[in-house]
């Protein structure tokens, strides 16, 4: 079951895979995304309500696709400055094919279908044709 | 219905949030966007390039052609940029 949170507050990524890894030896894969602002700070806004409902649906997704045993999505919003971390996806499964798979899928999705939007200083940053390629070939 | 601006079709439009009431001719996205560009100009600014925003209908994507005549709550924003 992958657990998903938005949230403005930073994340701890040992304290988020120990949860996921705490008391089990199912596991042998346990693979780790993390996204961090660069270079500018980043107002990231988002939309309440559809945010949760689409990441949910997104992780649902990735469960029927792989077997995965346990994981965690963690998005950011709200004010950031460099080498914050943004975002996390961290996915265990007994093998390395479906915990690296899963981690780019949830990746991809992210990048093209969750309603965040960055703002660097007045400027709003745009979304890139290279992400929606890259999730097309999940046949997104 | 309940319409919800984001990022840069907020700050055009002027406002984060409305409801509104269009008359029974509107029944696709494509029709609501029409009618909403002519309420302001800050809502014809912000629609001026249909191909540069995005819709979610009850909070999910929806094309051009989509029905918004039961719908509760319509978004209007640019292409995510979360990740």
């Amino acid at each position: 079951m992958i657990t998903t949170r938005v949230q403005t507050e930073p994340f701890d990524l040992s304290v988020e895979t120990a949860a996921l890894t705490n008391a089990r030896t199912d596991i042998g894969a346990l693979v780790t995304f993390t996204g961090l602002v660069r270079d500018h700070p980043l107002a990231l806004e988002h939309y309440p309500g559809m945010t949760e409902r689409q990441l949910a649906a997104i992780a649902r997704e990735a469960e029927a696709r792989w077997a995965i045993l346990a994981g965690t999505v963690i998005h950011r919003h709200g004010a950031l400055e460099p080498a914050d971390p943004i975002v996390l996806v961290a996915i265990a499964a007994a093998h390395r094919g479906e915990a690296f798979q899963a981690a780019e899928f949830l990746m991809d999705w992210l990048k093209t279908r969750a309603p965040f939007w960055k703002r660097e200083g007045a400027g709003w940053v745009e979304a890139k044709a290279a992400d929606d390629a890259a999730a097309g070939r999940w046949a997104l | 219905m309940k319409l919800l601006y984001f990022a840069w079709v907020r700050e055009r439009i002027g406002c984060g949030e409305e409801d509104v009431s269009p008359p029974a001719s509107v029944v696709t996205v494509a029709d609501l966007l029409d009618w909403l560009a002519a309420r302001s100009p800050g809502h014809a600014a912000a629609l001026a390039d249909r191909s540069a925003v995005r819709v979610a209908v009850d909070q999910d994507f929806a094309g051009m052609d989509a029905r918004v005549t039961e719908a509760k709550e319509i978004a209007i924003f640019p292409p995510v940029t979360g990740g």
